[in-house]
């Protein structure tokens, strides 16, 4: 087990790298330059920009470069934001928490629709609860967050007037008060990311279940007189889950990415939106943190999928 | 429009037969800004108007939280690093400078103790130097006083090249100098007629002494108080997360009583125009949003809501067609459009007489920017009723088509007219953005009944607008027929957006296109008349040059305006907020106001 670890810890070095080098060459060949706003202001003459680029080491070939990144990186230093002129684990650090909240949130929504539903779906295949469970499901994620988003604005928003739908980091308000107001303004951006992915995973959970639901150990669970109950808790979900532990593990790093449409819609100052920002301000060492840490954790999450999958099921073996 | 004129029109406002305001519409309708309109009839001994509507609050502070949203929010708080507006935009709620400019172009003092002039002594005879008197007792926000030594501190790190600020270009080329604790002098190098650019407005906040003295030069980068401002401005700095939130609360101690009236600030940032008017006009979870690039169909059935309205601000952007004199299409010493290049057929003034008789600047204004971009005229016309805003264009194709023909075009076999074997076909590009799609299409329309094809190019905007060398479809390289997109004069002065049509501005490889005329198009008489301005200090007489440049530039057809682009903001029906399009929208803070 150990040496298996070892082993794909070593793997994920080259990978990193190999990433990390993809990363830099691309933003480094894309057009656009993170001072491009000085050149079409009149007011600010040319040798402003030419120092900028100086003082930040644009001006040094492509390689020289990625490796000064490289460096400062294995150091622990993030880079420095162009655009803001601060480190760029400031700005992901106040951004964090905010994504790790909403983006968890949902996640954990999705799951309470998804376990339930998928299961007692599959428990009763093609009943009316089934049918429904499977339209809504359907319907669910066929709808992209971004329509969700705007739908969920003008009902709870612009007609009933509910919720807010600019979500302050910041709520300056005591107690009960305080808490009210991060649940009031969190329900609609959580509410429409966990549908979507509650959607499809109440898909995925139903076929899992379905697959062994029918097995003979199931049948023998049952007659040896288990209440129903029992019989599905300790007998089909337990095996049932195994699937869907895995890909819910997949699917961690994406919280910590954020979700960038549902964060534009609502403004949730997440990493999604520090992303898409840093992007149209051609702001490289913050785009270069991000992608990169999140090419990290998928690494991460795959190798703690695998881990989990042989510890929830010992035919697999690790060698 | 001549001096004489032109002094017969200040006389018009003395008397009091034209209004204020109607004489600085006309101005900026004839190509001026209105700073400079204004500073024409300050000189001519017209003092500067009150500019704002009374101000009705009693007492400091009881307002509430006021909130602003902008789309994009701002990434930095240091205003010598604000590059773009909403970096200018959030800097302003804590920094000041000494006057700012209102929506008519008056200056007004805010840490001046006066505005300079002749009069009181403030500006020399000769143009050398402007005195500045600072306004007594006012303290930053940590207690330590303003005084003159900010002002020269200020100057001091702008200008030092190391610390790569933006301001620099305000700064360059003068001496300031402390008089005494409340007065600081500004020596220019040279005669200089525009005086009011450094610690003015956008560019002239001031920031403290004591604090960034330790951090000039290339140690600009880690001082503090980059992400904690401490200003003289009516809010004390609370917090700030870059592109996200700033927020402030009520100075106690701010230098002007019963100011400011909010208890607390907050401006929000991200998301995008559409919801931004939504939260304004329609749901009112904001009180004021920035920068209203939305359809006005949509905003005017937002307004309806009740909740709020949209405010226009005249300034001096002008989204318009640029004609390339040069040849685009053939290489010489490894750039196109290159000066030693004639263009086939845009360089006859038949072709470009018609082509500005084809764009339907009507339609543009009514199907695609609404209030949002009324069609600009010729920049002047008549100068008798020089305020006419909407008859000055013109739309006739079957005008154009004569034109065409009297300059020997004639329809070839595909309908498409040409003269000695050069096709009347050009390509006619711009950045993506959907009213420039909508306006390239009109346009095209309109030359293909005229006999005229155009050939649509459409380039993603971070590529356009960039200075990036190697990418041959950035707007300055203008390796294309012609080119649409808008250009700013938010600069106070004229001649920063005149300097677009001179012979040694052009940009060309050898400047690395940095240049700033982008059309090469070039008039040794235009030169003249600009190094005129550049050292006329009678500014009624800099204006008349200025009026000639216009048409000159106009009347040659070397750009076609199509519309002006005046900056749009949805307000709440109760807040009263004086704005400005010639300032930051913040730059009036101060004076904001809500109902009860």
């Amino acid at each position: 087990m150990s040496q298996y670890l070892l082993r794909r810890l070593l793997i994920a070095v080259p990978s990193l790298l190999g990433i990390s080098i993809i990363l830099f060459t691309i933003l480094a060949l894309a057009p656009g330059d993170p001072f491009g706003e000085l050149a079409t202001n009149p007011a600010v003459p040319p040798e402003v920009r030419a120092a900028l680029r100086e003082k930040f080491g644009l001006n040094d070939p492509v390689y020289v470069r990625y490796l000064r990144w490289l460096m400062a990186m294995s150091q622990g230093d993030w880079g420095f934001s162009f655009v803001s002129r601060v480190d760029v684990d400031v700005l992901i650090l106040q951004r964090l928490p905010t994504t790790l909240i909403v983006i968890g949130a949902s996640q954990v929504l999705a799951l309470l629709i998804a376990l339930p539903v998928g299961t007692y779906a599959a428990t009763r295949p093609y009943s009316l609860f089934d049918q429904v469970a499977n339209t809504l499901a359907f319907v669910g994620f066929s709808l992209p967050t971004f329509f969700t988003g705007i739908v969920f604005i003008l009902i709870f928003s612009v007609t009933l007037d509910w919720l807010p739908f600019v979500y302050r980091s910041e709520i300056d308000a005591t107690g009960f008060a305080f808490v009210w107001g991060h649940i009031k303004q969190a329900i609609m951006p959580v509410a429409v990311l966990g549908l979507f992915q509650g959607a499809s995973w109440t898909r995925f959970v139903r076929s899992a279940v379905l697959d062994v639901v029918r097995l003979d150990y199931v049948t023998t669970a049952r007659a040896k007189g288990l209440a129903e109950r029992v019989v599905i808790m300790k007998h089909i979900v337990r095996n049932a889950l195994i699937p869907v532990v895995t890909l819910v593990a997949l699917q961690m790093p994406i919280v910590f990415g954020g979700a960038i449409v549902t964060e534009q819609i609502f403004r949730i100052p997440g990493i999604g939106s520090l992303l898409i920002s840093s992007i149209l301000a051609n702001d490289t060492p913050v785009i270069m943190a991000v992608t990169f840490v999140f090419a990290c954790l998928v690494i991460l999450f795959n190798l703690i999928a695998d881990i989990l999958y042989g510890w929830l099921d010992p035919r697999i073996s690790y060698r | 429009m001549n001096e004489r004129e032109l002094r017969g029109l200040i006389e018009d406002v003395r008397i009091g037969k034209l209004s204020r305001r109607a004489f600085v519409r006309g101005m900026v309708a004839v190509g001026l800004t209105a700073p400079l309109a204004a500073q024409m009839l300050s000189h001519s001994g017209i003092a500067m108007a009150a500019p704002f509507p009374e101000y009705k609050p009693t007492q400091r502070g009881g307002g509430g939280p006021l909130r602003l949203l902008w789309w994009q929010g701002p990434t930095l708080l240091n205003p010598h690093f604000a590059v773009g507006t909403k970096d200018q935009d959030g800097s302003r709620l804590f920094y000041e400078p000494l006057a700012a400019w209102d929506a008519d172009g008056n200056l007004v003092p805010i840490l001046a103790a006066e505005i300079p002039s002749l009069e009181n002594g403030g500006l020399a005879e000769d143009g050398m130097s402007v005195t500045w008197k600072l306004k007594q007792g006012v303290t930053w926000h940590d207690g330590e006083p303003f005084t003159a030594d900010d002002c020269v501190f200020n100057w001091e790190y702008a200008t030092d090249p190391d610390t790569a600020a933006v301001t620099i270009g305000s700064y360059q080329g003068m001496n300031v100098v402390k008089v005494d604790d409340h007065t600081v002098r500004v020596e220019f190098e040279e005669p200089t007629p525009f005086w009011a650019d450094p610690f003015v407005g956008t560019r002239g906040m001031l920031i403290p002494k004591h604090l960034f003295q330790d951090f000039k030069g290339a140690a600009s980068r880690d001082a503090p108080a980059n992400l904690a401002p401490v200003g003289t401005g009516p809010y004390l700095f609370e917090q700030f997360n870059p592109g996200d939130l700033v927020t402030g609360k009520l100075n106690p101690n701010y230098h002007e009583e019963n100011r400011p009236y909010f208890d607390s600030i907050e401006m929000k940032g991200g998301g995008d125009a559409v919801s931004a008017a939504r939260a304004v006009l329609q749901t009112g979870e904001y009180d004021l949003a920035w920068n209203m690039q939305v359809e006005d169909e949509l905003l005017k059935r937002l307004e309806e809501a009740g909740k709020g309205h949209i405010e226009i601000m005249d300034g001096g952007d002008i989204e318009h067609i640029q004609i390339n004199n040069t040849d685009p299409w053939t290489e010489v010493d490894g750039e196109r459009s290159s000066l030693k290049t004639k263009h086939p057929f845009l360089t006859d003034p038949a072709v470009r007489k018609a082509l500005n008789l084809l764009v339907d600047r009507g339609s543009v204004e009514q199907h695609i920017y609404g209030r949002g971009g009324p069609a600009t005229a010729n920049f002047l016309n008549n100068p008798e009723q020089f305020r006419s805003t909407k008859t000055s264009y013109e739309f006739d194709v079957e005008k154009a088509v004569a034109i065409l023909e009297e300059g020997g075009w004639t329809p070839g076999a595909d309908g498409i007219r040409e003269k000695d074997g050069v096709k009347l076909k050009f390509v006619y590009q711009t950045s993506i953005n959907a009213p420039r799609q909508k306006t390239q299409a009109i346009v095209k329309q309109a030359c293909q009944k005229a006999g005229i094809e155009v050939e649509l190019k459409s380039i993603t905007a971070s590529v356009f607008f960039s200075s990036d060398e190697a990418n041959p479809d950035t707007y300055t390289k203008f390796y294309c027929d012609i080119q649409m997109y808008t250009t700013t004069q938010t600069q106070p002065d004229p001649g920063v957006f005149m300097n677009q049509f001179l012979s040694w501005e052009v940009a060309t490889k050898a400047n690395k296109w940095q240049g700033r005329n982008i059309t090469r198009w070039t008039n040794p008489e235009y030169d003249k008349l600009y190094r005129e301005a550049e050292a006329e200090l009678d500014p009624v007489k800099r204006a008349a040059l200025f009026i000639r440049m216009n048409e000159m530039v106009i009347e040659e057809v070397a750009v076609i305006p199509v519309v002006s682009r005046p900056r749009v903001a949805a307000l709440s029906n109760k807040l009263h907020a004086p704005l400005s399009g010639w300032d930051n929208y913040t730059a009036h803070l101060k004076d904001w106001y809500r109902d009860a």
